[in-house]
């Protein structure tokens, strides 16, 4: 039970970082590497605005508005001039936005780690259940249902507004989406917008588990690339599964002692083994190819 | 003056010039076709007019206002659509959300609603099918879709890229009737065609298309009983 709870919160981190890289390479056609150090920078700004101010909410608005603003400031400055650039370009300078993300934190907070444990403060609800005592903590608890809400409310935004309806066709064939009026370059905008939104509430809620330094980010986020790859790169659907999917396998892993140091090297197995079976991951769409 | 006005178009892929120089015009009101083999340059004169395409030299005039290098979504904001080559419609989303996206730019919720309540009793089939998913159309459905979505833009003029490609007989001339009508309603019409028949009967001029420049040029009749005209694309 607790181990469900853990994997599911776990695995809602995962999911939201994923449907970041998702959005962005459906949309965008791109990868995003700089993505997970976006989750770096917001867990850093809730540190710094939670040190000073010690207010929790303020700490958590402040890194919302600050990961969004980075994700829209990143795709207009280093991406969007290369939109008709090689796909390599694009993914060398999205490694070199990383690097250089993590640079200017070690150069402002050094290498340290900063522990941030306002989350960890919240306590654990204890209950029994079947009669066995049960101690799940907040932090999970919150995850697992801002998680959940944060889910829903992407998938009914993206398949009932009008925005939400233009990345799709701008998703499906972006010349057809020009020809409806629609701007696509504003559209990736709000795509890297709504993936650095998402992307600070995963800093938040991985801050529960891991003080922030500089490299905060590259864990979850080659976890979460993974997710992303495991449901079907550019699938929304297919990154929460993915997920949620990893999160638990890791966190049953972890509980088990005789393999818990095998945990990263088995997560990575099911990658290989799902997309030797499907290799366009578990929810992802054959696209057609255009002649 | 022209609604539209092409002149001294020219249109590159890299070192490969498509369009050499093209010059041609649309009346308001008018129904003009483009005509010529594969690889004339009739996809790129429409998608240069758009703004997908970036244009070398020349210059595209719409109802006084050039146009030549506007990117393609404000295009559309003035009053022109169309209805690409291969249709493209988008596949995986419902005949309903395609129709909707034609009406992106628009604001008039109750003008959106009656505009595709005319597009559903014009395509009966499209209206039983508006929550089904556009990939499992039938190509004449996708078509008529494209059409719709196409008007659904509110449209002064309307362009069509070989919009009988791959379609039976009967599906054609239901194609060209439709044109016909909506032209009647008030849409100028430029058509995009390789088989010239049809398309030449209901047009008031019409251009011929070869290698990148206008080879020939005059009213659809005049183009119907030209030699050439018959030899190349009428076949016989
Ligand atoms: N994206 C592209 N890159 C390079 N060359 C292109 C591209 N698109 C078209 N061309 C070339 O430009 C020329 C004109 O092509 P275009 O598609 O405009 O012809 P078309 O008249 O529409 O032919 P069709 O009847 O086959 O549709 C052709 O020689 C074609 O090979
Ligand atoms: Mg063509």
């Amino acid at each position: 039970m607790v181990t469900v709870i853990d994997g599911l919160s776990l695995g809602a981190i995962y999911a939201l970082i994923a449907l970041g890289y998702t959005m962005v390479y459906g949309i965008a056609k791109m990868l995003n590497f700089a993505h997970g150090d976006i989750i770096m920078v917001g867990a850093f700004a809730i540190f710094v605005t939670f040190s000073t101010l010690g207010h929790p909410l303020i700490a958590i608005l402040v890194a919302v508005v600050i990961c969004t603003v980075l994700g829209v400031t990143i795709e207009r400055l280093a991406y969007r001039p290369l939109r008709t650039a090689s796909p390599l370009a694009v993914l060398i300078t999205a490694i070199g936005v990383s690097y250089l993300l993590q640079g200017i934190a070690q150069l402002i907070f050094g290498a340290g780690n900063n522990p941030v444990n306002f989350l960890a403060s919240l306590g654990v609800v204890s209950f029994s259940l079947f009669g066995s005592q049960i101690n799940v903590s907040w932090s999970s608890i919150l995850t697992v249902g801002l998680g959940a809400i944060l889910m829903v409310g992407l998938t009914l935004f993206v398949k009932y507004t009008r925005t939400g309806r233009a990345m799709r066709a701008v998703s499906e064939d972006r010349g057809a989406a020009t020809l409806q009026g629609i701007d696509a370059n504003k559209i990736i905008m709000i795509t890297f917008a709504i993936g650095s939104f998402l992307a600070a509430f995963a800093s938040l809620f991985y801050l529960s588990k891991t003080p922030v330094n500089p490299t905060f980010g590259s864990m979850p986020g080659i976890k979460a690339f993974t997710a992303a790859v495991i449901g079907g790169i550019g699938s929304i659907p297919g990154a929460m599964l993915g997920g949620i999917l990893l999160g638990m396998i890791e966190t049953i892993c972890l509980s088990i002692p005789a393999i818990s140091s095998y945990t990263t090297a088995i997560e990575f197995s099911v990658l290989i083994i799902i997309l030797m079976i499907r290799p366009i991951g578990l929810l992802g769409k054959k696209r057609r190819v255009k002649v | 003056m022209a609604l539209l006005e092409i002149k001294n178009l020219e249109v590159y892929y890299g070192v490969i010039q498509a369009l050499k120089g093209i010059s041609f015009e649309v009346n308001d009101g008018e129904i003009v076709t483009l005509i010529g083999a594969n690889g004339a340059g009739k996809t790129t004169t429409m998608q240069a007019i758009m703004g997908l395409v970036p244009v070398k030299s020349g210059t595209i005039t719409f109802d006084g206002k050039d146009i030549t290098h506007l990117p393609g979504h404000k295009v559309v904001g003035l009053g022109l659509a169309q209805v690409p080559e291969g249709r493209r419609v988008f596949q995986e989303l419902s005949v309903q959300d395609n129709l909707l996206l034609g009406a992106y730019l628009r604001k008039d919720k109750a003008g959106i609603e009656s505009d595709m309540e005319l597009i559903f009793d014009r395509f009966p089939r499209l209206k039983e099918r508006r929550n089904q998913i556009s990939g499992t159309l039938s190509g004449g459905e996708q078509q008529m879709l494209a059409m719709g979505r196409a008007m659904m833009t509110k449209p002064r003029i309307l362009m069509l890229d070989e919009p009988s490609m791959g379609l039976s007989p009967i599906l054609v001339d239901q194609v060209f009737s439709i044109i016909t009508d909506w032209h009647k309603d008030g849409v100028t019409v430029l058509l995009v065609e390789q088989n010239a028949g049809k398309s030449l009967v209901i047009s008031d001029r019409a251009y011929v298309l070869e290698n990148g420049r206008i080879a020939l040029s005059g009213t659809g009749a005049e183009l119907m009983a030209s030699e050439e005209v018959k030899k190349a694309y009428l076949g016989g």
